[in-house]
């Protein structure tokens, strides 16, 4: 895996990001600080309302006009908020790469697959040969899984399953060091969820990339990376080694995610729905203290004012509460795992 | 014994897909529900889940066999039709789309009532919306959809569909366009209702997990036909068939079963292959079977699963 | 996501239709707070309304015998002077008169071909976009055959077999403008016809009636407003052509029939611009006026509203 890196791949410090809105400014993201180390696997969970989207957007510069970011974002310790348009272009695709939900309108429906696919690599080198594109399109498509041949197809020719993984070949396009993939398997079934996640973990292992995966589910994060930051009302409310966020939850909502994601098998799941009462605030909707607080099942009277940093809870972990759970306070839904 | 709240019989549904081709999204089902039952319908996209679930509430034609409510077939005339849909109702995946975003929640709720006309309209409507937890129900008559939260909405669904004080309930996905942490929510009144007002429930998914939290009986269906049957402890924890095992391997976070991922894509309900259906992606037959078994995996038709046997699965490789 | 917002006073039962009036009343009073602010659709609205007002006190501003050949007191084809505005026509009539009175008749006749051909063209749009079978089929057939009907020859005919009158007109314009209005509204209902909500109501047990009186017609019209006020314009516009070919009512004073009675008199080579200007820049001033609020109509209705839907 990663040798002597000699930094992080992706860091974001102190990033606060707020829409200019009809009636006001509404604060997506409020103060994130992430660290992915170069070579490993960081998921990004949260719900509506959580930032996630809206923060690494920033990673390409992405987020949209109306946006206002402060702070930092540094690719390979490089500051893309404050970089030249000429970098930044080079910089795009070429280190950092987003695969995007290709269920939805990632494609353009009226181009074939192999163009689309080549495009990156053409913007990036405007000289190279036609040949050369068409074989590293066909290396692509055939280390996701697909024939050579499929790049004459267009989108619609295609399942969910295929096209989510020609989205996975056009980020691997230009060679970069870094894919972040938002939601790649969000509306699709569970088994073409299993192929699409096993290409991208067979690649990343493969050429040694870091990754970044956003997903509400995280089940599926505990199973594919190393860490995870659980992020809710545009702040991280946990994080630590992916397993423990999703088994030995520290943070209440982290717990209550987790436990929307049954354990099949685990007799403390049957006919015990867990949910939170309420939905996900709506981003600016939030109060002073614990944004969590007016959902949080076992919130105190202190909660709801001051303010909450994360602060370490064990070993590599990090929650936004002021009571933590620990392993000996765990509901019945742990079970004898 | 009491009769099952609903059947299907040998149920097949068509669908043309060319001038002279037509495709089975539904090849012959025997499925139950009986009374007070959760019964969770599993399967992939495409496998003809939703298909069957209209088919069971007459809102596809069926190409073969019959369904059966309490026993008597269902009725076939406009006014028969109209009465059965009384007795069953339906909740569907995107409750943004479900409701018509001109109307308030009170006319979305009161539509039921309206088509069947039914008194005590107002007395009705608030009752559906304190049953689905929407309390003071006054608060939200005047709201529009697009004011709503997105659990919200689908209790809003669910209060229209109970306000016709059914039997029987068919719920197509009813959670996953939701957010997680609101699912369990959805899930807790579907359970509340069951409990409460002795519903039968036929919850459609592709989620193992949700079925797991809240089914009794779980089908398991594989390009139109039900390939699994049984009990949730028995299908989830002891699944015997193939098909269901892949799936419950690659569940994320289940550690007891190696990972199967399956090569390829579901086959089109238009070109189902021979024998067993399942047979082209089978783990278990390119694992190398005896030759006799092989030979009816790849040519044999597997007859339809009976109706509610204990724990039964379609597969030569277990005989 | 929208949430709840909390301090949103409870209702009494019985009175949760009388909100829910108020309601819509708040949203029609919302769209007329958006007409108000778009310049364009103002414009013509202020325009339509002096044409309107004009039209109703018609009789009040020039009594009927201004207008009759027999009464004239002007001397015939004279350029505007203090007591005749804008001129006189071959007759010896105010030609102010004439126009004013021909608003009527414009605006009339305008206005009921439209609502005819709106009438006939949402109904058979609905139905040809709900039922799927041969009646769909049937009714697309349908409009498509009048698509192409040709509207001067057809109107030449029916005013040869039937004599000229505005009746005719009116039945022309209403039969050869409907089909623009039932594709418009096909197209909509195929989309409509497709959300979940149509087959939530078929599933409690609604009947086509139902579905498209009560979900299908609330979602059309918005958009068939704002297309009806386009087609007035036209209607208008067809309406002059047809009169000034001398197919309306030769006796009835509209713009096109004034313009018929300058181009037969010679107006033009005599230079009487007087006759011949006014009806044309009154023509223009309505439907520029119908245009103009058609298009700020089609700017409120269509992506706001139903983008947040």
């Amino acid at each position: 895996m990663a040798t002597d890196a000699p930094g992080p791949a992706l860091e974001f410090r102190d990033v606060h990001i707020t829409y200019r809105g009809r009636d006001g400014d509404v604060p997506a993201v409020r103060g994130v600080d992430l660290t992915v180390a170069a070579g490993s696997s960081l998921g990004i969970a949260g719900e509506s309302g959580s930032g996630k989207s809206t923060l690494i957007s920033t990673v390409l510069r992405l987020q949209p006009k109306s946006a206002t970011v402060t702070g930092q974002v540094l690719v390979d310790g490089e500051d893309v908020l404050g970089m030249s348009f000429k970098r930044l272009r080079a910089l795009r695709w070429a280190q950092a790469s987003i695969v995007f939900q290709g269920a939805l309108h990632g494609l353009n429906p009226l181009q074939r697959i192999g163009e689309q696919i080549a495009e990156p690599i053409t913007v990036h080198d405007p000289k190279a040969a036609r040949g050369d594109v068409d074989r590293r399109v066909g290396e692509l498509l055939e280390q996701v899984g697909l024939p050579a041949a499929r790049a004459r197809a267009y989108p619609h020719q295609l399942s969910g399953g295929q096209r989510q993984r020609v989205m996975i070949a056009m980020a691997l396009a230009c060679r970069p060091r870094l894919i972040v993939a938002d939601e790649p398997t969000t509306a699709l079934d569970v088994m073409v969820q299993a192929q699409v996640l096993k290409v991208l973990t067979d690649l990343v292992d493969e050429l040694d990339l870091t990754l970044v995966l956003i997903s509400h589910d995280l089940s599926v994060l505990a199973d594919v990376c190393q860490r995870a930051a659980v992020m809710y009302a545009g702040r991280v409310v946990e994080s630590g080694p992916a397993a423990d966020v999703f088994e030995r939850s520290a943070h209440p909502y982290s717990r209550a995610l987790a436990g929307a994601f049954p354990r099949i098998g685990d007799a403390s799941f049957r006919y015990a729905p867990s949910g939170l009462p309420g939905d996900p605030p709506f981003p600016g909707d939030v109060g002073q203290g614990c944004s969590f607080a007016p959902r949080c099942p076992v919130a105190r009277e202190d909660c709801a004012t001051g303010t909450l940093e994360l602060a370490a809870v064990a070993e590599g972990r990090m929650a936004a509460c002021r009571y933590p759970l620990v392993d000996d306070r765990a509901d019945a839904h742990r079970g004898d795992r | 014994m009491t009769s099952p709240a609903l059947e299907a019989r040998d149920l097949q549904v068509s669908f043309h897909t060319g001038r002279n081709t037509s495709a089975r999204a539904v090849d012959g089902v025997n499925l139950t529900l009986m009374p007070g039952q959760i019964v969770a319908l599993v399967g992939e996209s495409g496998c003809g889940k939703s298909t069957l679930a209209r088919a069971l509430l007459g809102l596809q034609p069926l190409a073969a066999g019959e369904v059966l409510v309490h026993g008597q077939a269902l009725p076939t005339s406009r006014s028969g039709i109209k009465a059965y849909r009384r007795r069953a109702q339906l909740v569907l995946q995107d409750p943004m789309g479900s409701l018509n975003p001109r109307m308030t929640v009170y006319e979305s709720v009161a539509e039921g009532l309206r088509i069947h006309g039914v008194d005590r309209e107002e007395e009705r409507v608030a009752e559906a919306l304190s049953r689905v937890g929407m309390r003071p129900p006054q608060r939200f008559y005047t709201r529009y959809p697009h004011e709503l939260s997105g659990g919200q909405r689908q209790r809003v669904v669910i209060a229209g569909a109970l306000v016709l004080e059914p039997e029987i309930l068919v719920a197509d996905e009813p959670v996953s366009s939701l957010d997680a942490s609101v699912r369990g929510e959805i899930l807790a009144l579907l359970l509340r209702l069951r409990d409460e007002l002795g519903l039968s429930i036929l919850i459609v998914t592709h989620d193992l997990g949700l079925a797991w939290n809240v089914a009794d009986r779980i089908a398991v269906m594989y390009l139109g036909r039900i390939i699994e049957e049984g009990t949730t402890e028995e299908v989830l924890a002891d699944a015997k068939h193939p098909y269901t095992r892949a799936l419950l391997s690659v569940v994320p976070e289940i550690e007891r079963l190696e990972p199967i991922v399956l090569v390829g894509e579901p086959p089109d309900p238009a070109r189902i292959p021979a024998g067993c259906r399942f047979h082209p992606r089978c783990p278990v037959l390119q694992g190398g079977l005896p030759d006799e078994v092989a030979a009816r995996c790849r040519g044999e038709a597997l007859p339809l699963l009976p109706v509610q046997s204990g724990h039964a699965a379609a597969c030569f490789a277990l005989t | 996501m929208t949430m709840t917002r909390p301090g949103f006073d409870p209702v009494s039962p019985t009175s949760a239709r009388q909100v829910t009036r108020a309601r819509r009343r708040a949203s029609r009073a919302r769209t007329w707070r958006a007409f108000r602010s778009h310049r364009g659709g103002m414009l013509g609205l202020v325009v339509l309304v002096v044409f309107i007002a004009l039209a109703l006190l018609a009789p009040v501003l020039f009594p009927p015998s201004t207008i009759s050949v027999t009464q004239a007191t002007g001397e015939p084809m004279s350029p505007p002077t203090a007591g005749f505005p804008l001129g006189t026509d071959e007759s010896g009539r105010s030609i102010l008169a004439l126009i004013v009175w021909g608003a009527r008749i414009s605006l009339v006749v305008g206005l009921s071909a439209t609502v005819m051909s709106m009438l006939i063209g949402t109904v058979i749009g609905i139905m040809s976009g709900y039922f799927r079978g041969g009646l769909g089929l049937l009714l697309n057939r349908f409009t498509d055959w009048f698509l192409v009907i040709p509207f001067l020859p057809l109107a030449i005919v029916l005013a040869t077999v039937l004599g000229a009158s505005l009746i005719n007109i009116i039945v022309v314009i209403g039969i050869t403008s409907w089909p623009g209005t039932a594709r418009l509204v096909r197209s909509q209902t195929l989309s409509i016809g497709a959300r979940p909500y149509l087959e939530r109501a078929r599933a409690l047990g609604a009947g086509d009636a139902h579905l498209m009186r009560r979900h299908i017609l609330p979602n059309v019209m918005p958009l068939v407003l704002a297309n009806t006020t386009l087609m007035v314009a036209l209607a208008i516009l067809s309406e002059t052509t047809l009169s000034f070919l001398g197919l309306g009512n030769p006796l009835a004073p509209s713009w096109g029939s004034i313009l018929d009675g300058a181009f037969t008199s010679g107006a033009m080579t005599v230079g009487a611009w007087w006759y011949v200007l006014p009806p044309g820049l009154c023509v223009v001033a309505v439907v520029l006026a119908f245009t103009l609020i058609g298009r700020a109509l089609e700017d409120i209705v269509d992506p706001r509203q139903q983008g947040g839907r």
